[in-house]
């Protein structure tokens, strides 16, 4: 075993909180967390519903591993029908409150309908009830997990709760856990805050305790913990560095997008690096990066907790950003910056804690910013549209955004659109640089020929978590590839998206993937659950779950004429680094892909190959 | 020799492997709230503290209990809880200045940490050596050498 067994299933319409056994059948088929709440998802879910209606349901799940003392065991992911591209959403987080929910007996929350007035579930081991909201409207993460704490006189309850991006449905809210750990893409809390759900909180006190083969368990465990330790990224780079490691890597081989993609090199790189975060400042000669922090039994321990300069004129007044907080992740520090050109790294680290504070995703807020500024020096926007004068660069401007998008205030509820949309309302569809309506994360497709293949294909739209090639094409794990080869990348890109379901569905971190295999992970599930789990399995059931979610897209109305890449990385070369004069290979890359996978050309699992997954 | 759970809190990552670890050794499940050590965060400081009993020689949790249920592993210094004994009146937790001995609802019986026997599994779990197991008279050996090298008068290194 080592599912806890049981789903609780809530009608918001209705108000009502039922348990129900796990399927185990889908359990040995799709394995929990991602897998197993997608499958829930494509089984009950009509894939033309309105991502933002009643009839949308969304999906709260644990994998075997979270709750465990497996490395990285505390993952969990919510799992919808997303806003922002209308494909499936699945956004993963850490922190604890995974771990809290399996210790509390259960490994899935499915909640359906909408609440009549503002609601928040509270879930005691068994117990589960919903609880008015309405006093919690309208706050933001910081004040609604203190406030559910206080009122259930219990400062070990764990929150997973939107902000007022979600309540005001920016296209890409994000869903807050633990203050700063975040089920960030896609607009999972847009969905939240469509059914006028505040927050779900849970106190779990019976903890994991169905492990098949402890002993074994121990052992497998144990020798994970060892594979990372002992592994130059795992064990040494992230603990350090954190994510942010990469910003001079990337830089350096000319694939990090800059001023909306019009660059792949940005000079101010140095200065949002991890090792400008290390720095004494000059003003108070005091570092930005206060410490790292894990996740719940994550070994890796790659968070950043950071404290902003109280000089800085973001903060200027506002003494509640003076403490440590959340830092900045690689991600979150090319959006915020590379993407438009912003090298302070006080201000970015304040969007970033907005981010945080209201929940809204950092990499397509960013990217949104970077559209918005480019249209703003090509004359579309004007500063009497924006509130404020927006050239690339302008730090100010980026504050100033992300003050207003959260709360929808002014030209904040355009730029909660996102990118695609909002382009696409200006007259400049090709500016937004997103696949699926999702923006890119940072690393430029054109130079790097399998990442574009990869936010091509993702089920999500563009995503770097799906299928992380850049392990391969920059870092050499478990090979290098030349990142300007297209031949090759098609088996490449299947591979890291097959495993990566696999390693998401297991509950656990896919930053283990840096060291581990799915021959490290096969050992722990299969003390864990059962001798089934084998590296061929676990191998089929990746690609079983990338099926699935491909279908449910399909069915939802998607084509191939939808994994496509933005006209700027198919014509516009790259004009610097080691890749100058790339552009992406797509259209070589994409025919390739689909007969590797057994999909037609249209990009649809062939019936033969629905049939060997058993879908 | 006697050895001490030794906390150095800089080191702590906030895993809670610990936590895992012990809520495994005494009761065979991944349990937080069973365990007896706690790690505590201070979100505004990015501050995490792992926490537990440090076996106090004068043990006030041994001195109040009035049926002896408290006693002492004269091999690890441990003070170690009877639950065939105990009769969960809570006496000790009040007299614990550091509030490491604590009552379980399911139980009906006070715990805290009794080193594992000598073994203590969270020393083993963590990752980071925040918590270690040494000996009991030099649990600031550590930092006298930190400090001490500041002191060194050679200048063959410079």
């Amino acid at each position: 075993m080592s599912w806890a067994g049981k789903l609780l299933r809530v009608n918001l319409t209705s108000g009502t909180c039922i348990s129900e056994p796990i399927n185990m059948k889908w359990a040995k088929e799709y394995l929990g967390s991602r897998g197993l709440a997608s499958k829930y998802l494509v089984e009950e879910l009509d894939p033309k519903v309105d991502p933002l209606s009643a009839e949308n349901k969304m999906i709260w799940a644990t994998g075997p591993l979270t709750g465990t003392m497996a490395s990285t065991g505390g993952r969990y992911t919510v799992v919808t029908k997303g806003p922002l591209t209308g494909a499936i959403a699945c956004s993963n987080s850490g922190g604890y409150w995974g771990a809290e929910l399996k210790m509390a007996g259960w490994d899935m929350v499915i909640v359906e309908g909408k609440s009549p007035k503002p609601v928040y579930l509270y879930i005691e081991n068994d117990k589960a009830e919903l609880i008015d909201a309405s006093g919690l409207w309208g706050k933001t993460v910081w004040e609604t997990e203190p406030a559910i704490k206080t009122k259930h006189q219990d400062p070990q309850i764990r929150v997973s709760c939107i902000g007022r991006a979600g309540e005001n449905e920016v296209l890409y809210a994000a869903i807050v856990n633990d203050l700063h750990r975040a089920a960030g893409r896609s607009g999972v809390g847009a969905v939240m805050g469509s059914k006028n759900l505040k927050a779900v909180a849970v106190r779990g006190t019976k903890g994991v305790g169905n492990i098949k083969n402890p002993k074994a368990f121990m052992e497998a465990t144990r020798a994970g913990k060892a594979v990372l330790a002992g592994n130059a990224v795992t064990g040494e780079g992230l603990p350090t560095y954190g994510t942010q490691v990469l910003m001079n890597v990337i830089n350096e081989v000319g694939a990090l997008p800059t001023r909306n993609h019009q660059g792949v090199q940005f000079d101010g790189a140095k200065d949002i690096s991890a090792e400008a975060m290390a720095t004494p400042r000059a003003s108070d000669g005091k570092a930005h990066l206060v410490t790292n922090q894990a996740c719940f039994a994550c070994t890796i321990a790659c968070g950043r907790i950071s404290k902003i300069d109280d000089t800085h004129f973001s903060i200027e007044n506002k003494p509640q950003y003076m403490n440590a907080s959340g830092g900045l992740e690689y991600e979150a520090a090319w959006a915020l910056g590379a993407a438009n050109g912003v090298n302070d790294l006080e201000a970015l680290q304040f969007a970033n804690m907005l981010c945080n504070e209201d929940g809204f995703d950092p990499i397509s807020f960013g990217a949104t910013v970077g559209a918005v500024m480019e249209m703003y020096e090509m004359g579309v926007l004007t500063k009497e549209q924006l509130g404020i004068e927006a050239p690339f660069g302008s730090a100010k401007a980026l504050c100033y955004f992300a003050e207003i998008t959260a709360n929808g205030v002014g030209f904040g509820k355009e730029l909660g659109l996102g990118s695609a949309r909002l382009t696409k309302k200006y007259g400049q569809p090709d500016l937004s640089m997103s696949v699926k309506g999702q923006e890119f994360p940072a690393y430029d497709g054109r130079v790097i020929q399998g990442i574009g293949l990869a936010y091509a294909t993702s089920n999500r739209g563009a995503c770097h978590l799906r299928g992380y090639t850049i392990a391969s094409e920059v870092l050499g794990i478990p090979v290098k590839t030349e990142p300007a080869d297209t031949q090759g990348k098609p088996e490449l890109v299947k591979a890291f998206q097959d495993a990566t379901a696999a390693f998401d569905s297991a509950g656990i971190c896919i930053f283990t993937s840096f060291a581990w295999t799915l021959a490290d992970v096969a050992p722990q599930l299969q003390a864990a659950c059962g001798d089934e789990f084998t590296v061929e399995n676990l191998t089929t059931i990746g690609e079983r779950i990338w099926n699935m979610e491909r279908d449910f897209n399909n069915r939802a109305g998607f084509t191939s004429k939808d994994d496509k890449l933005p006209k700027r990385l198919m014509t516009e070369a790259a004009k610097t680094g080691p890749g100058k004069g790339s552009v992406s290979g797509l259209e070589k890359m994409l025919p390739e892909y689909y007969k590797i996978r057994g999909w037609d050309p249209e990009g649809r699992p062939s019936a033969e190959t629905l049939k060997r997954l058993g879908l | 020799m006697q050895k001490s759970l030794h906390i150095n809190a800089d080191k702590c990552t906030g895993c809670l492997q610990c936590e895992m670890a012990c809520s495994y050794e005494h009761y065979g499940v991944f349990n937080t709230s069973k365990s007896r050590i706690k790690v505590f965060e201070f979100h505004d400081t990015g501050k995490k503290v792992p926490y537990t009993c440090t076996q106090c020689s004068e043990a006030w949790c041994l001195q109040a209990c009035p049926v002896d249920a408290i006693s002492l592993d004269i091999i690890t210094g441990a003070k170690v809880v009877s639950d065939d004994t105990c009769v969960g009146c809570k006496v000790c937790t009040i007299s614990c200045p550091f509030g490491t001995i604590n009552y379980v609802q399911d139980t009906g019986k006070v715990q805290k940490c009794d080193l594992c026997g000598g073994d203590p599994a969270c020393a083993t779990a963590c990752p980071t050596q925040a918590i270690t197991y040494v000996d009991a008279d030099w649990t600031g050996l550590d930092k006298m050498r930190e400090w001490a090298d500041k002191l060194g008068n050679q200048n063959s290194s410079n």
